[in-house]
C-alpha cells in the first residue's frame, strides 16, 4: 500500500480501532446514548486541540491553554450567567490578550514557551479570583446546546466533523490559510514575499484565545459547574491531540480533521481503558504508552515512504 | 563593573537582591536572615532539577525534559519504600534513586532517537507511564524516611542549610564540566550549530544521550532529597517544579535557544523565584493575585533580557 496514503489514514485508523475495541468489549455503547457518552467530553478538548494547532502551526507552543480554558470556565460559570454583557466582554478581552501575546512574542522575538508559561500563572491567579471556591452554574443556553438531542446522529459527533470541516476549510483550502501555514514553514520567505508576520502571529494567537474560548464554554456547558482547576491536564492533551492527528512541531504541518480525530482518540482511550478493567493505577501510563504507539507506527510508515521514493529523502 | 554587568546571570541576582531588600524594608529589618535560610533551602531543590533542564535546554531548540517531575516521584517513592525507614539502607535507596533517573533518562532519549519524535512529546508520554508507575508501586501509602535522612535534610551546618551546601557543591561540579570539560564544550556547541558540531566530528547523539541521562540522574536525586525533606514522598511532589525548572534556567540567562549556558543565573534566578512568592505572602497577598504577578514578572524578566544583547 501507498505509504503517503497510509501516513494520511493512521490517525482515522487508530480512532476507528479503538471505537471496534470499545465496542467490542461493550457492545451497548453501540447505540445513540452510549456513543453521546463515550464522545461527550471529547468536544471541549477537540476545540483546545485546534486551539493549540494554529500555535503549533508557526512554532509557537501554548504551555497556557489548560489554564485558559479553566479561566474561561469559570467565567462562564460566574459572570457569563449573572452578567451576560460583562461576561462577553471579558471573553472578547481574553482573546485580545491572546492576540497581544502573539504581537510581543513575534516583536521581541520571544521564545512563546516561556511567555505562555508566564501566562499560565496569570490565567490561574485569575481564575481563583473568579471563582475562589468551586461552584457557579452554566448559563441555561449552553447546557442546551451541550445537551442537545440531535437526530440519528449524537451531537458530539456532529459538532466534531462540523468542527474539523470549518478549520479544514479555513486553514487548509483559503489563499490566507496557505500564507499561515507558510509562516510555519519558513517565516523569512513569507516575509519577503510582502507579507506582515506580525499580523499572521496575531492571527494565529487570537484564533487559538477564540477556540481556547470555545473549549471552556463547551466544557461548562457539560460540567454545569467550574473550578480554577477544571482543565489543567488539557495543555498536555491538546499537544498530545495534535501530534496524534498527524501534526509536527515544525514546519507548518498540521492537519485541522487530524487533530480533532487525535483529540478523540485520546478522549476515547480513556474509555476504553475502562472498559478493560485495567487497574485504574495504570490509566495514564497506558495513554501515554497508546501515544508511543502511534508515534512508532508513523516512524515505521515514514521508513517505508523514504524507501519506496529515494529522490524524496 | 562593566564586565560584571555583560554577564548573563547578573539580572536574576539583582532582581533576588531587590525582592530580598523589599522583605526587609517591609518587615522593618525582622527576619530578614531567617527568610533567607528557607530561601536556601527551596532554592537549592529548584537548583538541582534546573541544573539537569539547562543541560537539555543548552543541547538546542526543542530540547525540554517535561518528565522531571514524574522522574522525582517514581524515584522518591521507590527509595522511601525500600528504605522502609532504616538509617543502615539509606544509601541503598540513593542509589536506587540515582540509578531510576538514569533510567528515566535513557528511556526517553531513546523514544527521542528510536521513534524521532520531538523530545517535548517523548518526555511528556514517557512521564504518564512514570507517574503511572509511581501510582502502582505506592498505594498510596505514605512512609517516612530513615531518621537520620530526615535529620540531615532539615540540618544546617554553620547557620547554613546541609542541603543547600550539598547542592551549591553540585552546582559547582556541574559549572565545571560545563566550562572546563569536553563534554561540557561539546553541549554547547552542538546547541550553537548541531551540524557544525557533528561536522566537527563530535559524537552528537551520544553526548545528547549522556545529557538527557545526566537530567534524569539529577530529577530523581531531588526526589530523593525532597521526600527525605518533606517528611515522605507524595504522588504530586514534583508538580511545581516542572514550571520552575524551566522558568528558572530562562530567568537565569541560559538561551532558550540552546548555545549558551551559566550556572550561576540558576542560584540567583532560583532565589528571585522564592523570594518573590515570599514577597507577596509578606504583602499579605491572597493566592490569586499571587499568581498573577509571578507570570507576569516571568513575562516582564523575558522581556527585558531579549533586550540585551547577548554575547557568546
Amino acid at each position: 500500500m501507498n505509504p503517503v496514503l497510509l501516513r494520511r489514514i493512521l490517525p482515522a485508523a487508530s480512532l476507528a480501532l479503538i471505537l471496534a475495541a470499545i465496542f467490542w468489549l461493550q457492545p451497548r455503547a453501540m447505540s445513540y446514548f452510549g456513543l453521546n457518552l463515550l464522545l461527550n467530553l471529547a468536544v471541549p478538548i477537540a476545540l483546545a486541540t485546534v486551539a493549540q494547532m494554529f500555535l503549533l502551526c508557526v512554532n509557537d507552543i501554548d504551555l497556557s491553554i489548560g489554564a485558559f480554558v479553566s479561566l474561561v470556565a469559570c467565567i462562564a460559570a460566574t459572570w457569563l450567567n449573572d452578567t451576560p454583557l460583562l461576561g462577553i466582554a471579558a471573553l472578547a478581552g481574553l482573546v485580545a490578550v491572546y492576540a497581544g501575546m502573539g504581537a510581543l512574542i513575534e516583536l521581541r522575538q520571544l521564545p512563546s514557551i516561556v511567555v505562555t508559561l508566564g501566562m499560565s500563572f496569570v490565567w490561574l491567579g485569575l481564575a481563583v479570583m473568579v471563582l475562589p471556591t468551586p461552584g457557579g452554574k452554566a448559563p441555561d443556553w449552553i447546557r442546551a446546546l451541550m445537551t442537545l438531542k440531535t437526530p440519528f446522529v449524537p451531537f458530539p459527533v456532529i459538532a466534531s466533523v462540523i468542527l474539523a470541516l470549518v478549520v479544514h476549510f479555513g486553514l487548509m483550502r483559503t489563499a490566507y490559510g496557505a500564507v499561515l501555514r507558510g509562516a510555519g514553514g519558513n517565516p523569512r520567505s513569507v516575509a519577503r514575499a510582502g507579507w506582515s508576520m506580525l499580523r499572521i502571529k496575531v492571527t494565529m494567537f487570537a484564533l487559538a484565545g477564540f477556540f481556547g474560548v470555545l473549549s471552556g464554554i463547551a466544557l461548562i456547558g457539560l460540567t454545569t459547574s467550574a473550578d480554577a482547576n477544571i482543565a489543567l491536564r488539557y495543555t498536555l492533551l491538546a499537544i498530545a491531540g495534535v501530534i496524534l492527528g498527524g501534526g509536527e512541531f515544525t514546519g507548518g504541518r498540521v492537519s485541522p480533521i487530524g487533530a480533532v480525530i487525535g483529540a478523540m482518540t485520546l478522549t476515547l482511550a480513556g474509555s476504553f481503558l475502562s472498559f478493560l478493567r485495567l487497574n485504574p493505577d495504570w490509566q495514564i501510563g497506558a495513554q501515554g504508552a497508546i501515544l508511543i504507539i502511534v508515534l512508532a507506527l508513523r516512524v515505521l510508515i515514514s521508513r517505508a515512504e523514504v524507501r519506496t521514493s529515494p529522490g524524496a529523502a | 563593573m562593566s564586565i560584571l554587568f555583560r554577564q548573563p546571570w547578573i539580572w536574576s541576582w539583582l532582581g533576588a537582591l531587590a525582592v530580598w531588600l523589599g522583605i526587609v524594608a517591609f518587615t522593618g529589618g525582622h527576619g530578614g536572615l531567617g527568610v533567607l535560610v528557607a530561601a536556601l533551602t527551596f532554592a537549592a531543590f529548584y537548583v538541582l532539577v534546573a541544573l539537569g533542564q539547562m543541560f537539555v535546554v543548552t543541547l538546542g531548540p526543542g530540547n525540554v525534559d517535561l518528565s522531571i517531575p514524574a522522574c522525582m516521584t517514581l524515584a522518591g517513592t521507590v527509595a522511601m519504600k525500600l528504605m522502609a525507614e532504616q538509617d543502615g539502607l539509606i544509601l541503598l535507596g540513593l542509589a536506587v534513586s540515582l540509578v531510576i533517573g538514569a533510567a528515566v533518562g535513557a528511556l526517553n532519549y531513546a523514544l527521542i532517537r528510536a521513534l524521532r519524535i520531538p523530545p517535548i512529546i517523548a518526555t511528556l508520554s514517557s512521564s504518564f507511564i512514570f507517574q503511572s508507575a509511581a501510582i502502582w508501586y505506592n498505594r498510596g501509602l505514605r512512609i517516612k524516611p530513615p531518621a537520620s535522612l530526615a535529620e540531615f535534610s532539615t540540618g544546617m551546618i554553620a547557620g547554613i542549610p546541609a542541603l543547600a551546601i550539598l547542592v551549591l557543591l553540585v552546582s559547582i561540579l556541574l559549572h565545571v564540566v560545563l566550562n572546563r570539560t569536553i563534554y561540557g564544550r561539546q553541549v554547547l556547541a552542538i546547541g550553537q550549530n548541531p551540524r557544525a558540531a557533528g561536522l566537527a566530528g563530535i559524537p552528537v547523539e551520544r553526548v545528547r544521550a549522556a545529557t538527557y541521562i545526566l537530567c534524569g540522574v539529577l530529577a530523581g536525586l531531588c526526589g530523593f532529597l525532597v521526600s527525605a525533606f518533606s517528611g515522605g514522598a507524595a504522588l504530586n511532589m514534583g508538580a511545581e517544579y516542572l514550571l520552575s525548572s524551566i522558568a528558572v534556567v530562562v530567568i537565569g540567562g541560559t538561551s532558550v535557544n540552546g548555545g549558551f549556558a551559566n550556572v550561576p543565573g540558576l542560584w540567583g534566578a532560583a532565589l528571585f523565584l522564592f523570594l518573590l512568592t515570599t514577597m507577596l505572602n509578606t504583602f499579605g497577598l491572597g493566592a490569586d493575585l499571587r499568581l498573577i504577578l509571578t507570570g507576569l514578572v516571568i513575562i516582564a524578566v523575558i522581556v527585558a533580557a531579549s533586550g540585551t544583547r547577548r554575547t557568546g
